[in-house]
């Protein structure tokens, strides 16, 4: 417990200053577009309608889905950019989650400035004219510090709502105070998950506080108050952010970045291909927690250098296969399409496979009498089927369906760590699980076959980006792990990451699995 | 030259409708006169036209002989002195900021502009002390005192009002009508007054203009009025403002 928590409260200053940093800069970015929109919508019936509306729908887009989806936007300018200027920009990371929070940090502001400068007393507005003052003049003289406290308040609005929204950077690879969140919540570590939701609340009430005096400063015309708050934002945010800077400066450039998807195993293994580059003297910048769709696009567009990923998994979403020619057609398959495609580089496999098969409790499967898929096609209209978020809309849950004719009496969608769970209190009777799993062993689960070969097989392979394809540095140090890790250790370091006593760390587990 | 403002058959739309007909009508310099009429008779409108705040639909005004449509607006207006109805401090201004707010925007040095806000407290018999504080720590008389000596801050010729004492009880109503037409005579202003008390506009105005409709009935001394109008609505609203005088008149004498 105690050092779980000080493993967590090691990694506080870079994850509290990449938060701050986002966030701030959302803000200033959300506050510089929507006040000026604000007021010219105070003077425009039209424009206020539209602006209004348009910034309302965005506020329907759910955060998460609003930062995914200026990744694929980011990554097409990106291209074009590198066609027209021939230089591109990072899709990943702070830029769209940036974006994503600017967009989600304009209604507030946008809807309190436009009710402020509107709701200052015509009387006044007629006299601010009748003494001689310009529009400039009546704005920046009258209206706007009339408007000030509406526009504070909207302003602290913003602020509270960009700070939670910003955990929600983390899948699209911006380090933040939702790492802890994100990776607790995988590896049921619930200290990390406690200190990013503390460490976010806190810093939210902390800005909203010091926004407060301002606006009580603004609206009291009190100039002890207004100075406060600044002063105090200001020291805060330095403070928050130099850890970066000094970071920054004393590293550089980290020379490699290896990334994972967002669960156990990728962070294990992430930080075994990590580890390999770092005992040869490479710096390396992880960036875990990637989206499944995500981390491929990012290593073919070169923003990260290295990860790793399943045969049947790219065999599915990256060549939209449907067939199944078997395990070294589909690896060889792979390895030129991906190579002449996207110039993307299959290592080597690591000798062990996370496939997606169909899990079930031993009592019930043999209360029913499961053993395989064909079996479980007759029984299937009476149980419950559970699955992780993607299973249900991916290739393989078509291919299982189609070849079977399952029909289940429910589907229903777990975070990976609560399917296990809803499993364990029957909640779901049967659920997609990964092959590798620790959790297999220890709550004893069958898996059920598959004689008709429906699902592809999932062989654990290394990706490496174009442009680090003839880097002898980061080969030399990955290509070793090919056929290394058998199943038994993979699933011994995942349950030993997973399990709620005795946890270890990614980076624990990842030391141990090589020995 | 004696004419002080010239409307040239000025007229005003809004969306269609006609607050104000064709209209014309000639203001001697020097002169106190006063606009009065129901609510709706457009002379509100008429005012704003004068410094304006109101764009006329057709027709031009004059000032001092000179087209008001060549000067850009706000510049027009930091040389008319303009009083409110309801009065219009700046809030967030303390009295003095308000008072010198018109020499800032001219450009005045800071501490002209002291000095000058010290006078007029003096004019518009306010201490000097309440130059500190907020609009809201005055009553509505000395507020309405203030928006004056806001409206005569960079020393105008002409000072338009818009019923101006509609909002002060009638004890401080009368002193500060008093006030303002002895100003008007130790400054040589020319005013206009909008109001729609006739009995405050024939006791205070050298020349009285009735309007009903958005037309200009009548344009005459008090006295003339009085002796008898041959436009009935004029006859009408002279009528019982009279009436009233002279009831008062036999009350008093027993």
């Amino acid at each position: 417990m105690a050092d779980r928590l000080s493993a967590a409260l090691a990694a506080l200053p870079e994850r509290l200053g990449w938060h701050v940093a986002l966030s701030a800069s959302a803000l200033a970015l959300g506050l510089s577009i929507a006040l000026p929109l604000g007021i010219a919508a105070a003077r425009s019936p039209r424009l206020k309608w539209i602006s209004l509306a348009t910034a309302g729908l965005v506020q329907t887009i759910p955060s998460l889905a609003l930062l995914a989806l200026f990744y694929p936007v980011l990554l097409l300018l990106s291209g074009l950019a590198t066609k027209v200027l021939g230089h591109g920009f990072p899709a990943l990371g702070f830029l769209p989650s940036l974006l994503a929070l600017t967009l989600y940090s304009m209604l507030p502001i946008l809807r309190n400035a436009a009710a402020g400068v509107s709701g200052v007393d015509p009387a006044v507005v007629e006299a601010a004219r009748g003494v001689g003052m310009t529009d400039r003049q009546r704005l920046w003289r009258v209206e706007l510090p009339l408007a000030a406290p509406v526009i504070m308040a909207g302003v602290r609005t913003a602020a509270v709502w960009t700070i939670g929204a910003a955990t929600l950077s983390t899948p699209v690879g911006q380090t933040s105070l939702g790492d802890y969140i994100f990776s607790g919540l995988q590896t049921e570590d619930w200290v990390a998950v406690l200190v990013g939701c503390a460490a976010s609340a806190g810093l939210a009430l902390i800005v909203d506080g010091l926004l407060g005096l301002i606006e009580a400063g603004v609206a009291r015309r009190d100039g002890r108050r207004l100075w406060a708050g600044g002063a105090g934002l200001a020291i805060g945010l330095l403070a928050a952010i130099a850890p970066l800077a000094g970071a920054a400066l004393s590293q550089g450039r980290p020379t490699y970045v290896i990334g994972a998807k967002n669960f156990s195993e990728q962070y294990i293994l992430a930080e075994l291909m990590a580890g390999k580059l770092e005992a040869r003297g490479a710096s390396v910048q992880r960036r875990v927690n990637l989206g499944s769709a995500v981390a491929y696009r990012a290593l073919a567009s070169g923003e990260i250098d290295a990860y790793v990923d399943y045969s049947g998994t790219l065999w599915a979403n990256v060549l939209n296969r449907t067939d199944n020619p078997g395990r070294q057609a589909v690896r060889d398959g792979l390895r030129t399409e991906l190579k002449a495609r996207d110039g993307v580089v299959l290592l080597s496999a690591l000798g062990f496979e996370n496939a997606y098969a169909l899990a079930m409790r031993r009592d019930r499967a043999e209360q029913l009498g499961v053993k395989t898929l064909a079996d479980l096609a007759t029984k299937a209209p009476d149980l419950v089927m559970g699955g992780d978020l993607e299973f249900f809309s991916r290739p393989e849950w078509a291919a299982v369906v189609k070849a079977y004719g399952l029909s289940f009496k429910a589907k229903r969608q777990f975070q990976p760590t609560f399917m296990y769970r809803a499993l364990a209190s029957r909640e779901a009777d049967v659920i997609s699980a990964f092959s590798s799993d620790g959790r297999i062993a220890a709550d004893d689960l069958v898996l059920l076959g598959d004689p008709k070969g429906a699902l592809p097989p999932y062989d654990a392979v290394i990706l490496v980006s174009p442009k680090r394809a003839g880097d002898r540095r980061l080969l030399d140090a990955l290509t070793p792990l090919g056929g290394s890790i058998d199943v038994k250790a993979m699933q011994a370091a995942n349950y030993a990451v997973d399990r709620d006593t005795g946890k270890k760390s990614p980076a624990e587990a990842a030391a141990q699995l090589v020995r | 030259m004696t004419e002080a403002i010239v409307l040239d058959q000025v007229s005003k739309t809004y969306g269609g409708r006609a607050v104000l007909a064709p209209t014309s009508l000639t203001i001697t310099k020097g002169r106190f006169v006063a606009l009065v009429g129901g609510s709706g008779a457009g002379k509100t409108t008429l005012l704003k036209l004068m410094n304006g705040l109101s764009v006329p639909s057709a027709g031009r005004v004059l000032l001092d002989g000179a087209d008001i449509a060549a000067k850009p607006g706000p510049e027009l207006r930091r040389g008319i002195g303009y009083v409110f109805q309801e009065i219009g401090l700046f809030p967030h201004m303390t009295v003095g900021q308000n008072i010198g707010v018109t020499p800032e925007l001219l450009g005045w040095p800071a501490d002209e502009i002291a000095a000058r806000t010290d006078e007029l407290l003096d004019l518009v018999a306010l201490p000097r002390e309440i130059a500190g504080r907020a609009p809201s720590q005055l009553s509505g008389g000395q507020r309405q005192r203030v928006g004056v000596a806001r409206a005569l801050a960079a020393r105008p010729a002409i000072l338009l009002m818009d019923e101006p004492f509609g909002a002060l009880d009638p004890v401080t109503r009368a002193a500060l009508a008093d006030d303002v037409r002895a100003l008007h005579e130790r400054l040589r202003l020319t005013t206009v007054m909008v109001t729609h008390d006739v009995g405050e506009a024939l006791l205070l105005a050298d020349e009285v203009v009735v309007m009903a409709n958005g037309q200009v009935l009548a344009q005459a001394p008090p006295c003339a009025l009085l002796a008898g109008h041959s436009d009935p609505v004029v006859a009408q609203l002279i009528a019982a403002p009279r009436r009233q005088a002279e009831r008062l008149a036999e009350l008093a004498r027993g």
